[in-house]
């Protein structure tokens, strides 16, 4: 069977080789991009603009955002016919190609959130591993095994006096600034891929870029509260748990209390970047309407017709204005902040689904469709790759990494906070 | 101790000066920018004899005339003397080494592509002799009437 | 003083660096790139299409598919036949049932998933029949956007394929506005109409041209002022598809209708 016919509908004419090419893998590509450029963004705003009400959530999110690194490329080579060749984008990149510059960008971008988080744990790694080599002969293999990892993430850098310290945080104000740009344009660039893409006209707009960076921001935020939420409630009951032992862990009140304060503080961003997102998104979709350009008859059709629902309904309504509205009503509480930033996810993703998908659902010949029918139960490795449980791996590996990461660089409850 | 601040910098930079050497063992070494610059001719060389060594399948009517000139006279001087001997018997490849016989298309399905009638005035289809396949002998085989080389001759039965 | 820990450092740059030649820097070499962009060869590439000839057989898309092993029942080609009805109330219907392979048998109008449409013949205002291929394009955004360079323009202007090297990310095909280009069914990897590459550069023909028993197709090279086929391109009235994309196809049409996509 040909690759995209499994799963696509063609109604009128569409030209034979026509198919859904881009499927649910290219719609989780920037959404998961997205929150890993929303996450860093996050973690900046406290390590470079100083937003000190944001400082429990940043170094959460920078780790949670090195998490998220390599699922940005996991829908990729899911996607790609031949994955095993994905490599040769680096070898012999061809820079005319939006996608070229992928493989150089987001190494850089992996190299600088790698580099910043070691800055952040610089004291844990030497604390850490001179602790266990304290212990000598009597390592057990785990702790062997994590003398041998702490001391290799050391890089023999082992000063961890205060004027050390003092550079370190320099070099974290350094890293988390630079960090900004290129985080944008790995985003804004995935945001290129699309609009510079001239043979469609749906994706075709240099507003593309931009409207791409500002929901990134706005979904990474909306996650790292959702995530945020999710550990501090963990801890609650664990603390709960542990106190009867150990009565010096924090009060389920006070974990509450400064709980609410964060996502408060967090919000008030993840609404101004939600306001910059709409208001583009609607400039675009009047500015095609009043040009009303060849493509436009068929364009109309698709947004208010075909894709009416998923537009209007799914991304505009239900995924940004009633969050919207949830989250600048009076009084907010941790319940409706979850609420609302999940809805602002499914929201996002839903316009990365109606820029994706929405994009092939007219044919080139602009006189005909096609619908993409989301494989669910998969029948061959295909449509498995490009169905929903291979959205879901997508979905649910960071938080595996996350869990794994968290286990050598503790995102809570270090001894002394030093950033 | 010295500055440890530059240690993310030099493992970097150690991954990048790997890389590169990689790279040259990894790329072909006929990679680079050709004859249409580099935004549409930076490719591997030696693609382009990959493709021109493509085995030819189709080798026209000037390969069967060789051999089967009889045939040949036959359909030049008929209404389908346009039609390539391949169309109908399949392409010649080896021929007669591999395969040592070719297939004949004998399917009503295969003449109906022209003889199909369509109405169409604005188009060559329209002047074409054509039949409706769905009533026309539906059970017969158009050559059993109708001698493919020259339609104007009757069948030798 | 030179400590050893430093001399270590040292060395170890000095031996890595002169274990990368020079070369491995080499992402593009700019005295290569120099080279004229319209080249110096003494052959381009042409297509000619004469829709007033072409009556829907469709020999040209089978005869197209076996030369270039495109598995034969699969719904992907590297060229197709489209046909056009307009009817009288002004509606344009067009459809291309399997890339028209099996030619046109019908007067039914395919539509997908929707039913066929069954014109009434004296319904009809004009109809007709249009061979699409790929356009070799002057401009072909298809290689501009290929991320890695396993799609390339040849100096006598055919976009081909590098099969070993193409990562399959389908840009190529989301590129083109044309929609020639498929993934192959059985090599995974972006497939396109080449010309026939194998054949005109043997001095042959593409098979699609040989097939044709109408001369609705016929190939050229538009750098020879004595090509028959430069000579109509230069003193007939041609036309070319979707202008407006900037991509300057070299697949040249007579009898091209407005209602042609």
């Amino acid at each position: 069977m040909v690759h995209g016919e499994a799963w696509t509908i063609k109604e009128f004419f569409v030209y034979p080789n026509e198919y859904i090419y881009w499927t649910i893998q290219i719609v989780m590509y920037p959404f998961m991009t997205g929150l890993v450029a929303g996450a860093f963004v996050l973690s900046s705003l406290y390590h470079v603009f100083g937003v000190k009400q944001l400082k429990e959530i940043a170094r959460f999110s920078l780790v949670f955002s090195f998490a998220l690194l390599p699922v940005a490329m996991m829908p990729l080579m899911l996607h790609l016919q031949q994955p095993q060749r994905g490599i040769e984008v680096m070898m012999t990149p061809h820079f005319t190609s939006a996608i070229a510059a992928f493989g150089i960008v987001f190494t850089t971008y992996a190299m600088i959130v790698a580099s910043e988080l070691w800055f952040v744990y610089r004291k844990y790694f030497v604390d850490t591993a001179l602790e266990l080599r304290q212990l000598g002969d009597k390592r057990t293999p785990v702790q062997n095994f994590r003398h041998l990892l702490y001391t290799v993430l050391t890089l023999g850098a082992w000063d961890v006096g205060e004027h050390a310290l003092e550079k370190d945080e320099k070099a974290v104000k350094f890293l988390a600034g630079l960090g900004i740009p290129v985080a944008c344009f790995l985003h804004g660039y995935a945001g290129f891929i699309f609009g510079s893409v001239k043979a469609n006209a749906l994706w075709m707009t240099p507003l593309m870029p931009v409207i791409f960076i500002c929901s990134a921001v706005v979904s990474g935020i909306a996650l790292c509260i959702i995530t945020y939420v999710v550990t501090m409630e963990l801890r609650k009951l664990i603390y709960a748990w542990q106190r009867r032992n150990k009565p010096y862990l924090p009060s389920t009140e006070e974990l509450k209390s400064a709980e609410l304060h964060v996502v408060t503080m967090t919000t008030k961003y993840l609404v101004m970047f939600l306001v910059l997102a709409i208001t583009l998104e609607l400039l675009d979709l009047i500015f095609r309407g009043y040009t009303a350009v060849k493509s436009w008859d068929i364009l109309r059709k698709v947004i208010y017709e075909k894709d009416f629902t998923k537009i209007f309904i799914l991304q505009y309504g239900f995924g940004n204005l009633l969050p919207f509205i949830l989250l600048l009503l009076p009084r907010l509480t941790i319940r409706r902040a979850v609420a609302a930033t999940l809805m602002v996810l499914v929201g996002v993703f839903m316009m990365r689904w109606n820029v994706v998908i929405g994009g092939q659902a007219f044919s080139a010949s602009y006189s005909g469709f096609m619908e993409y029918v989301l494989p669910i139960w998969p029948h061959d490795m295909e449509t498995f790759k490009e169905g929903f449980f291979g959205a879901l791996m997508v979905l649910l590996t960071p938080y595996v990494l996350f869990y794994g990461l968290t286990k050598v660089m503790p995102v809570f409850g270090l001894k002394e906070d030093s950033h | 101790m010295k500055n440890h601040v530059l240690r993310p910098l030099f493992l970097v930079i150690g991954v990048v000066l790997l890389f590169l050497a990689a790279r040259t063992v990894l790329v072909p070494a006929d990679f680079g920018v050709h004859e249409r610059g580099y935004m549409y001719g930076w490719y591997r060389k030696g693609n382009e004899a990959e493709w021109k060594a493509v085995k030819v399948k189709y080798k026209t009517v000037a390969y069967c005339k060789e051999c089967h000139r009889d045939k040949y006279d036959d359909i030049k001087s008929s209404p389908h003397a346009n039609i390539e001997c391949e169309n109908c018997h399949g392409p010649a490849l080896g021929h007669p080494d591999d395969p040592p016989t070719l297939s004949i298309d004998r399917r009503r399905e295969h003449c109906i592509r022209c003889h199909a009638r369509l109405p169409y005035k604005t188009s060559g289809r329209g002047d074409i002799r054509g039949i409706n396949p769905l009533t026309h002998h539906v059970e017969a085989e158009c050559t059993m009437c109708h001698y493919p080389h020259n339609p104007k001759r009757e069948v030798k039965k | 003083m030179i400590n050893r820990r430093d001399f270590c450092k040292k060395a170890l740059l000095v031996a890595g660096g002169l274990a990368i030649p020079l070369t491995a820097l080499e992402i593009f070499n700019p005295r290569r790139l120099r080279a004229e962009k319209s080249g110096s060869g003494k052959v381009r590439w042409v297509f000619l299409v004469d829709t007033h000839k072409c009556v829907g057989c469709g020999l040209c898309v089978r005869a197209c598919k076996i030369e270039n092993e495109v598995p034969y029942d699969a719904n992907v080609t590297r060229t197709w036949v489209e046909r056009y009805v307009v009817t009288k109330d002004g509606k344009i219907h067009v459809d291309s049932p399997k890339g028209a392979l099996d030619g046109f048998t019908s007067t039914k109008i395919d539509q997908g998933a929707e039913h066929p449409l069954e014109i009434r013949n004296e319904d009809i205002d004009k109809a007709f029949f249009v061979p699409k291929l790929c356009n070799q394009c002057d401009n072909p955004p298809c290689v501009q956007v290929c991320p890695v360079g396993a799609t390339y323009q040849t100096e006598d202007g055919v976009v081909l394929v590098d099969r070993s090297w193409c990562i399959g990310c389908g840009y190529c095909i989301m590129g083109c506005p044309y929609g020639v280009r498929f993934f192959h069914p059985v090599h995974r990897v972006a497939e396109k109409c080449n010309f026939c590459y194998h054949r005109i550069s043997k001095g042959m023909k593409s098979a699609c041209v040989d097939a044709c028993p109408f001369g609705a197709r016929r190939i050229g090279n538009i750098k020879d002022p004595n090509d028959p086929v430069t000579k109509i391109i230069m003193t007939e009235r041609v036309a070319i598809l979707k202008e407006e994309y900037g991509t300057k196809p070299q697949v040249f049409y007579l009898g091209l209708s407005r209602e042609v996509k």
